[in-house]
This record gives C-alpha cells, structure tokens and sequence, in this order.
C-alpha cells in the first residue's frame, strides 16, 4: 500500500465523537447564523413592522392612518399611565385576559374531557357510533355563531352561554378527530393483541388510546383555536368581560389603540395555548417524536 | 425428517374452504385444502402473492372465518362447521409482515405485554424474563428503545420473542422478512433458525420466496393461485442445525430444482391472472 | 363442494342483492334512523314539557319544539326575503373564499417551493395567524370605506391563513422522488411547477378549502350578526337568524339556524365535488 494513503490514526479517533459542551454550543450557533436563514426570517418580521408603522403612522396614507401604528400600541402598551386606559399595567386589560384565558380553559377542559371519551368509545363499538354519529353529523355544519341565540336563550347569565359555545365548538373537533384517530389504527395491533391473549379492556388500553393520540392530540391543536374563535365569536356578541369584549368596547368608544392590543394579545395567548398543547403532546408522545426525529423532521 | 423432540403444535387441516364476499362478487380464496402438520414441524407454504397462503394463516390464528372444513391443533377442533371462527389465543403466536410491535412501547414493554396481561406472570417477572430473553437474542443494548428507534431487523427479531415468550405451541409467521433486503434477511433466517433449534416450536411460515423456504423448512407445500390448493409437497431433509453454507450445496439445489418449475408456472398464471397484490 | 356451488359463506348473506336493497338491509343505516328520529323525539318532549305537564324542563324547555318549527318553515320558505338573504350570504361566503384562495394558493406555493421567500414572509404570516379572524372586524370597519367591503375582508383572512398551511405542507410533503423522476426526463422549473407541484398539492388545496369554507361561514355569519346585514333587503342569513331573535321569534331562530347549517353542508359538498373532478386518481379510494 502507497504509505502517502496510510490514514492518520488521531484523526480518524477525532472524527468519531460527537461534539459536547461548548463544542456544540459553537455548533449550533454557526449553523443558525452561518446561513442566512436566520437573517432573512428577521428581515422579514422587521419589515412587515415597518410596512406596518409606515402606513399607518409615518406617512399616515388614507386610509391606513385611521389604524394606530406600532410605535403607538407599543408605547402605549408599556405605559404606566395609558391615554385610553389599557396597558400592561392597568388591572382591567388584565382582568380581561384572565377572564377570556380562563373561558377557554374550561371551555377546553369540558370538551376534552367529554369528547375524548367520547370519541374513543364511538371507534371502539360499531353500535354505539352507528346510533351517534349521524347525530352528530347532523349537527356538526351548523356553525357555531348560529348557536348564539338559542344559547342566550337557553342559558342563564352571560358567561354560561359563552363558555357553552366554545365548548361545543371544541366538542366537534375533539370528537371527531379522535373518532378518525381509532380508526386510523392498523388492524394488525388489534390482532397482534388478540394473539397475545388480551382481554377487551387491555386492548382499549394498550392499543387503542395509545394508537389514537397523534390524531388526539391534532384535534387537541385544532380544538383550542376553534375555542379561541368562537370565545372571541361570543365575547364580542354579548360578553361583558373579555380580550373580544375588549376589542367591541374600544372599537365602539373609538379607543383604537386598545383595540389593536387586544388583537395582539389574542394573538399572542392563542399561540401560547397552542404550543402548550403541542408541548403536552410530545411529552406523552415520545415515541413518536424519537422516530420522527430518526426518518430526519 | 429428523426426529423430533417436540410434542405439542400438530395441526390438522381438513378440506378447509374459504369464500368470501366482498362487493358482492364471490370470491374464492382457498379450495378444498388438507394438511397435516406434525409437531415441531417448520412448514413453509409458498405460493404467488394472492393466491390465498395468507386466509390459511387468518384461519389457524382466528382472523377469518372459514366457509367450511375443519382445523385442529393438537387434537383440539379450532374452527370447524358450528365455529367458524377461531378464537385467538397465545398458542398459535403471529409475527406480521410489516411488524406489530406496538410502536408506543419499548421493546421492552411489548415483550413483557402478553405475558402480564394472560395474567400468567406479573409485572417484576414479565421484565426479567424479557429482559433475559432479549439479552439472548443479542438486544439486550436496545431494551428500552421505541420500535420506531431500531433497525427493521431489530425489531423483526423483537417481534419474534414478544411471540415465543408466551410458550406459544405454533409460531405463525405471514412473510416476516418480505421487505427486508437480501443481506438483513441472511441474519434474520440464521436468528430463526437458532431459535428453532432451541425452542423446537411448529413453525407456520408463509413466504414467495423458494430458496427462504427450502433453506428454513423441514417441508415445503407449494400453492396454486386463486383459489389456493396443495400443488406440490417437497421433503426437506436436510439435517439441523444448518447455516449459510447449505445455500451453496448440492443437496439444496437439487431441491430447488426439483420445486422451482412448479413455483414458476404458478408464478405465470397469476402474473396473468392480474392479481392485484392482496397484501 | 356444495357449499361453495351455493355460493354461501357461513359469515356472509347471498349473492345477487342491488344497491337498493343492500341499502335497506344494513343495520348501520337503520340504526342512524332510529337515532335521529329519538333525538327529534326528545327534543319535542322535552320542549313541549312545559305545556303538557307544567314542569319546564331545563335547557331545553326553553327551546322551540320540532313540529312548531316545522309549520314556521313552511311559511317562511315562501317569502321571498328568505331565499334573498340565501343568495347574499352565499355570495358573500363564496366571495371571500375565492379571493383567499386566488390569492392564498400561489402564496402557499411560493413560500413552499423558495428558502428565501419563506424566510422572509412566513414569520410576519405566523404572527397574525393566530389572531381569530373576528377580532379582526371592528379594525376592518374602520379602514375600509363599506361595510361589504370589511365583510369580505375578514371572509378573506379566515379562509386565507388555513388554505396558506394547507398549501405550505401539502407542497412539502410531495416525495422528492417524483421531481427527481421529472427532471431526469428533462423538465424544465415551469414543468416540475405545472405538472408535479401543482397536482401533487391538489389534495392539500381541498383540504385547506374544506376547512375554510366551514371558517369562512363563520366569519360570514359573524359579520352578518354583528354588522347589521348591510344595506340590502335580505341581509344574509345571519341577519335573518339575528333579528329574528331580536324579535323574540324562537321558531324562526331554530329555522335560520337550520337553514345556515344546510347552506355550510351544500358548500362543502360543493368543494368536495370539485375534488372528485379535479382529482381523478383519487377515485379509486
């Protein structure tokens, strides 16, 4: 052999372990900023801020001045002493989101709670399904603004009729994506059990709510923005407390600055409950996040 | 035949027919069809893709039901004309072609899985014993990974011990190494092979693959297309334990020999018969 | 074997049975029937309740009964003001939507197909996504200069942001395979575009449009109730739910809400048989 091809041993021993610590550190960072990648998606966020404050408070152009800028939500936001009365320190924006917040999450819990079950036992026995699925399908395309009235009517107060329409918006999604989440499992589990000498009850529980979670857990993902939605939906109908109250109440007394930070803070809880309910799910579904992770997403 | 130091696992197969009906168009999946197995025996059925091995498979191990005939194990009627269908149980063991391991649970759990909830073992026992089963089939590294985290032979292998760790008296297995390439599959066979010699279970296997059969089997039934009957029985009497080094004997090519025209011609009829690939 | 002459499978039923019958003989189709006749059932007792026995159950006592409801349905599709307010809801929803997919799909496309494009344009997108379209109204009225105009606008957004997801991982879950295959018989970028891309995103589309014809309703309602319906006689099918509950007329809320849900249900059958035209590879599942 030609001594010039000899492979220097510390060399190869360099390659074969994988960095750590400060290493990796250094690692990951010059593969987010070494690319331009990074800079780009910052360009981007920078320039819609711009575009933004631009029409509505620099040039002031029909009709974008009539919205308030950035700069204004922004400065307004973080006063201690707002001009229209909303801000980060004011207790009545605060009460606003916890009220809407905690809407949603009994809205949210209601519904996972009856349309989980509900789902599963409806994939488990072909009987129960054929006599409530048609119901449900039946119902399931009215939309839920049309509910409003008959639950004004139906129910007492202000907050029950709301939390009511959020929670049967959820209860559609949740139902009907666990349903497809059952009966999206492969046959070959369910005989791969049977084989193994399972009872019914250790199928459901070994097969059949484990197999259904990744559809459980979209609906889950979908279920908290059709809540948000139809909160909002509501709130702005006929809440009196509430981020969609908020943004009816500063719209009517022209207080538009507060209006666009209850848009904004919609926004933003909104991706916040979602990513909380992404975050459970990987946490449950690790499995599956492993071997995601090996096929490269 | 060697002799055998099984006593368990005989199954009977008596002028078994199955017809289904989907769509309303009948559809004959297997014709008067007989065999006898002995224990201990390695069966291999083979057969172009949709000619019905598999309904055989679904019939012994109580997927389908099965339109008349009758089938024993060990003396015992499994379905016959009052029952037409099978109950499943931990004796007649199935490995799946694309792998059931219940891909939420380490391999760990999936092997421990049957015996706990036969309500045979309970949990501190169920996982020594995995564990100890799946040291000696050299996965004793990867015992708490996810399905989805090891290679297909891994878990194939896996799948294999999540079976015998039932003490199951057949082993049931519809085309298990059929995506696998050529190399994996080399390994996989030796595996098998080991375990059998071990253990001594009747094995159950279905496969398109002539040399897989002739290599594993202690006889091969060659099946015609749709609808299934026995075409051809071939004697393999090949002395155990064997290894790799039989593939180039001339023993084993005189067997192929012997069975590949008959393997061929129903290979053409099917091909022309359009099945489409009922797997 | 004479079993297998008589063609009868223990498990199965004979041969030779059409559609129609095969229809009336299965049980899922009854049990659907039983299922929806108890549940208007119930709801008749439980509405009429109050007048029959006095005891005003909860809920749904307080609810229009199904056969009082019925005769208000009668007389109400016989006024021409109903079918107005169909034909302006739907022209409102359907407005909406085809703006946002004229202008969503080739978004989606763009920022699936280029780095840079999405680099720079899907953040700002994932921001205002999650601010539930409605919250956008009252800013809506304000800018623009008429109320259709804000109406469609919010229409727009609802549908826009989920046909734009729906586009983006449709596009990107197209196997490489089938573009390398493309390329390799020597496609040009317009082709790989046109003839892979594009059909191969189709099943996304629909998707994404499904599920915003079902927002885009929503919205439209939403408006509708909130905004007062616009200039026009009918004032869409929202108004006609929301005054009629204004007007304290129980039955007539019940019909508009009925009637809305068969006016979401035709639009999805609609989009839903688009697909079945446009997507004839599909057919065979």
């Amino acid at each position: 052999m030609n001594p010039n091809t000899v492979i220097k041993p510390e060399l190869t021993a360099k390659r074969l372990t994988s960095p750590s610590g400060l290493g990796l550190l250094v690692y990951k960072f010059k593969k987010i900023f070494g690319s331009s990648g990074i800079y780009l998606q910052v360009f981007g966020i920078g320039l819609w801020l711009f575009t933004y404050y631009i029409l509505c408070e620099g040039l002031k152009l029909f009709p974008f001045f009539k919205i308030p800028g950035p700069v204004e939500v922004i400065t307004e936001f973080f006063s201690p002493d707002p001009i229209w009365g909303m801000s980060l320190y004011t207790e009545a924006f605060h009460e606003n989101v916890y009220v809407s917040c905690r809407r949603v999450a009994i809205a949210f819990c209601i519904a996972t709670g009856v349309g989980v079950p509900l789902g599963l036992f409806m994939g488990w026995s072909k009987t129960f399904q054929d006599y409530t699925f048609p119901i449900l399908e039946t119902l399931r395309p009215i939309p839920i603004l049309a509910w409003v009235p008959l639950a004004i009517v139906m129910f007492s107060g202000f907050e029950t009729p709301v939390i009511f329409l959020a929670t049967l918006a959820s209860l559609f999604v949740t139902t009907l994506n666990t349903l497809l989440g059952v009966e999206s499992i492969d046959d070959a589990y369910f005989r791969a059990a049977g084989c193994l000498g399972s009872k019914p009850r250790h199928v459901f529980w070994h097969v059949v709510v484990p197999g259904a979670m990744p559809f459980i857990f979209t609906g889950l993902q979908i279920s908290i923005g059709v809540a948000w939605f139809s909160l909002v939906a509501a709130e702005m109908i006929s809440g009196d407390y509430g981020l969609g109250y908020m943004i009816m109440d500063s719209y009517m007394l022209n207080k538009y600055v507060s209006m666009v930070m209850a848009m904004i803070s919609l926004g933003f809880v909104g991706w916040l409950t979602s990513a909380m309910v992404r975050f459970a799910g990987d946490r449950m579904m690790q499995w599956r996040v492993r071997a995601l992770a090996l096929e490269g997403r | 035949m060697q002799t055998t130091t099984a006593t368990k696992g005989a199954i009977s197969i008596r002028n078994v027919t199955k017809i289904y009906d989907p769509e309303g168009v009948n559809v004959m999946a297997v014709d008067d069809c007989s065999l006898e197995i002995a224990p201990g025996e390695v069966c291999m059925i083979v057969g172009p893709s949709g000619c019905g091995k598999t309904t055989l498979l679904n019939a012994i191990a109580g997927f389908h039901s099965i339109t008349s005939g009758e089938i024993y194990l060990d003396g015992e009627l499994l379905c016959g004309p009052n029952k037409p269908l099978a109950d499943q149980g931990a004796d007649r063991m199935v490995v799946f072609q694309n792998g059931a391991l219940f891909p939420w649970k380490s391999l760990l759990d999936n092997i421990a899985y049957g015996p706990i909830v036969q309500g045979i073992m309970d949990k501190k026992e169920a996982n020594d014993k995995a564990t100890e089963m799946l040291a000696e089939a050299g996965l004793g590294d990867v015992a708490q990974k996810f399905p989805g985290e090891v290679s297909s032979g891994m878990a194939r292998r896996a799948e294999i011990v999540r079976a015998l760790i039932n003490d199951p008296k057949v082993l049931l297995l519809d085309e298990p190494y059929r995506a696998m390439d050529a190399l994996t599959k080399s390994i996989m066979h030796e595996s098998l092979l080991e375990v059998y010699d071990r253990t001594k279970v009747t094995i159950f296997f279905i496969t398109h693959d002539l040399e897989e059969a002739i290599f594993l089997g202690d006889r091969v039934i060659v099946m015609t297309t749709r609808p299934a009957k026995t075409k051809k029985i071939v004697e393999v009497p090949i002395e155990r334990p064997r290894d790799y080094t039989l593939l180039s004997s001339e023993n084993f090519r005189l067997l192929v020999a012997e069975t590949k025209g008959a393997v061929h011609e129903e290979a053409i009829k099917a091909f022309e018969a359009g099945e489409r690939e009922l797997a | 074997m004479s079993e297998a002459d008589q063609s009868v499978d223990a498990t199965s039923r004979p041969l030779g049975r059409s559609a129609f019958q095969k229809i009336i003989s299965n049980k899922t189709v009854w049990r659907g029937i039983v299922a929806i006749i108890a549940f208007v059932m119930l709801w008749e007792i439980g509405a009429q309740f109050k007048s029959w026995f006095g005891i005003e159950i909860w809920w749904i006592g307080k609810l229009a009964p199904p056969s009082a409801v019925f005769e208000k349905w009668y007389s109400v599709i016989q006024r021409p003001g109903y079918w107005e307010s169909w034909y302006l809801s739907f022209f409102r929803v359907f407005l909406g939507f085809i703006i946002a997919q004229i202008i969503g799909i080739p978004f989606g496309l763009a920022l699936a197909v280029n780095k840079y494009f999405r680099d720079i344009f899907f953040p700002p997108f994932e921001i205002l996504r999650p601010i539930p379209p409605l919250a956008w109204v009252p800013a809506s009225i304000i800018f623009w200069p008429t109320t259709e105009l804000s109406i469609a606008f919010v229409t727009f957004l609802g549908a826009f942001f989920t046909i734009v997801i729906n586009v983006l991982g449709g596009a990107r879950a197209i196997d490489v395979q089938y573009l390398r295959a493309a390329q390799s018989m020597g496609a040009s970028q317009w082709d790989l575009f046109r003839r892979i891309i594009l059909p191969g995103t189709l099943p996304s589309i629909f998707v994404g449009a499904a599920v915003g014809m079902g927002i885009t309703w929503e919205v439209v309602l939403a408006a509708e109730m909130i905004s007062g319906g616009g200039q026009q006689a009918g004032g869409g099918l929202g108004f006609f739910l929301w005054s009629s509950y204004m007007g304290g007329d129980m039955e007539q809320v019940i019909v508009g809400m009925i009637s809305i849900g068969i006016a979401g249900y035709l639009s999805s059958s609609f989009i839903r048989y688009l697909g079945y035209i446009y997507m004839p590879w599909r057919r065979l599942f």
